[in-house]
């Protein structure tokens, strides 16, 4: 007995050296950890049992049958966060390069389908120079097979994707699949054709962190939704993650004590009454939610959009709100995307979304309009009208147009609909509004400018208000900041047991 | 929390806003109408052979150049009627997407 243990022992002491010291020493030098090290460290202590440790690669072509693969360059298995399970896989850099061969995938699609059927989160850590050549198409197939189990995977288990190294060509559409991605400064690397083919091809030069390091994909592409500058901080912001979500879509996230917000995020002084005025709405979400703690997501992208978590009455809420300080807060290409991505998440996950509305808007401009902002402003109206979850808005200052529309109103079946007494509920601002109904009177006046601004202070007496919005009942209630909190717990509370029945389909058609 | 910083101005439906100009939004392109006259490459890649001279006359569908990308060879035709003006490129050059190669009098 104690000859086979010592020999089991030494078996698995081998294993975990993976590529060997010298690989280690290199992956360190990088400011890299090694798989296992990125596993402990994000992992509970003493949590993580491994799985399948002792799989070896199956090559026997261009030599590979003489080569040795501990554990074929990724280690899987499972453990806990806060308590919380989640199943993980991390890619081996120091093995092969942490290329994916058919054994390598198949560890990978394991762990998938073991997520999936105990209904637990993902995690996966990236870190690997794509697939192992010497395998041809077999590689390939191990790709399919992860990004089909992404896709059935979605919406089912929370799949956290994280970018530890490199993650090129196909491999990409693994993270892009799943629900969150993290990236760290001058380690994540990501882009379907690398600098040196882009350079031969194209004759382009440009480096690999100009092409898709971590600010690219977190300001440029919006790939990315945390960005951090060390590992550790990536871990940090995953385990905080972990305590909004739920473990699966037929659970919700997990409760906190109730707690009020700091006193000193005074609603009534954070927003200026001049609709044209800028200030950080995320100060007005720390104003609502428990302890101030707001959670952002993808805090670089499209920030005329902020998105992310908070809790109300200690249950996870999402939040999306206008941010007037980037951009006037205005819809465009981008903040459409970032939103009703955000929004469906929710949906698919149980948790209620409170809304703060201050747009004019959507962006004009023909970049906009040739980009496409028709069919990526519809997501957000799409997002809105499909979601079952307890939908909850509060129109701060101004709601134009289709900006009104879009950002959870009433006609998209908002369940509850607040207004400040600075709301400007209206088809479009009094300047623009006086201008086309006034166009007569003021180019006919003798006085055009004196007539143009009576017509504009006529016009905003009379509609830059929440009151017609409210006399029709698309607004249930105009409050006063300070109300906005107990309000809003309230209507958490009435959307408790929400139920609606939707038309049976096998699925609808999002505008993606 | 101090937002004064970097504010700048956005019109939309005659209102001005103050507000923070994105690095994106101040980087858009201003629109272009396409140019019948100025035959650009659509991709970059490689002049494989020119076909016209300069004076030559065109007529529209007329081949005018070769350029090769990716792995493919794309025979370049002229959209309209007309005399070459000029050309930019000669036999072997690489250009990069929008590089006007040839000009259509």
């Amino acid at each position: 007995m104690k000859k086979k243990i010592r020999e089991l022992r030494e078996k698995r002491q081998k294993i975990l050296l993976g590529g060997g010291e010298q690989a280690i020493e290199k992956q360190k030098a990088m400011g890299k950890r090694t798989a296992r090290e990125r596993i402990l460290a994000l992992l509970d202590p003493d949590s993580f049992v491994e799985y399948d440790m002792f799989v070896e690669h199956v090559a026997r072509d261009f030599d590979m049958e003489k080569k040795s693969l501990p554990s074929d360059g990724v280690v899987i298995g499972a453990g806990t966060i806060y308590n919380a399970p989640v199943a993980v896989f991390a890619q081996d850099f120091t093995v092969a390069g942490g290329s994916l061969g058919l054994m390598h995938s198949r560890k990978i699609t394991k762990i998938m389908d073991h997520a999936l059927k105990m209904r637990v989160p993902l995690i996966g850590i990236n870190d690997s120079g794509g697939a192992r050549i010497q395998e041809g198409v077999n590689s390939l197939a191990g790709y399919g097979e992860i990004f089909f189990r992404n896709t059935i995977s979605s919406g089912v288990i929370p799949q956290i994707s994280v970018i530890l190294g490199p993650c090129a060509g196909g491999a990409v559409y693994s993270p892009a699949l799943m629900d969150f991605v993290f990236v760290v400064d001058n380690i994540s690397k990501m882009f379907i054709t690398g600098p040196e083919v882009i350079r031969t091809v194209l004759g382009e030069e440009i480096s690999m962190e100009d092409l898709g390091g971590a600010r690219v994909h977190s300001e440029i592409t919006g790939n990315a939704h945390f960005f951090a500058r060390s590992e550790d901080e990536c871990f940090e912001q995953i385990k905080r993650l972990i305590t909004f979500i739920p473990w699966n879509n037929s659970t919700r996230a997990k409760a906190f004590p109730s707690a009020e917000p700091d006193e000193a995020y005074n609603l009534e002084k954070i927003v200026p009454d001049d609709p044209t005025l800028p200030y950080d709405v995320r100060d007005v979400i720390k104003g609502i939610a428990d302890n101030s703690d707001f959670f952002e997501i993808m805090e670089l992208y499209a920030r005329n959009i902020v998105i992310g978590f908070g809790r109300m009455g200690g249950r996870t809420t999402g939040f999306v709100a206008n941010q007037p300080m980037e951009l006037a807060g205005v819809l465009d290409v981008d903040s459409s995307d970032k939103a009703a991505r955000f929004i469906r998440y929710c949906d698919a996950f149980n948790i209620p979304i409170i809304t703060l509305v201050d747009l004019p808007g959507y962006l004009p401009g023909i970049d906009q309009e040739h980009a496409g902002v028709i069919r990526h402003g519809a997501k957000v109206l799409y997002a809105y009208s499909e979601a079952t979850v307890p939908k909850l808005s509060v129109i701060l200052r101004k709601a134009y147009g289709g900006g009104y529309i879009a950002m959870s109103s009433r006609h998209l079946r908002a369940d509850f609909v607040f207004a400040w007494p600075t709301a400007e509920i209206a088809v479009m601002g009094p300047e623009g509004a006086a201008n086309i109904i006034f166009r007569k009177e003021i180019t006919s006046s003798d006085d055009p400018d004196g007539t143009r601004k009576q017509k504009v202070e006529e016009y905003k007496a009379k509609f830059a208000n929440p009151y017609v919005a409210a006399s029709r009942g698309y607004v249930d209630a105009v409050i006063e900041p300070k109300e906005t909190r107990r309000l809003l717990m309230h209507a958490m509370e009435m959307s408790g047991n929400k139920q609606v029945t939707m038309p049976v389909k096998k699925h609808g058609l999002p505008p993606f | 929390m101090n937002i004064e910083e970097d504010l700048g101005k956005l019109k939309i439906n005659s209102i001005i806003y103050t507000t923070r100009l994105s690095t994106k939004f101040l980087k858009r392109q201003p629109y272009k109408p396409a140019d019948p006259r100025l035959v650009m490459s659509f991709i970059p890649g490689t002049v494989l052979e020119i076909l016209v001279k300069e004076g030559e006359s065109v007529s529209a569908g007329d081949d005018l150049l070769i350029l090769d990308a990716m792995k493919m060879q794309n025979r370049l035709k002229s959209a309209i009627d007309g005399k070459v003006k000029k050309i930019n490129v000669v036999k072997g050059d690489k250009v990069s997407k929008g590089h006007v190669m040839i000009e259509i009098g």
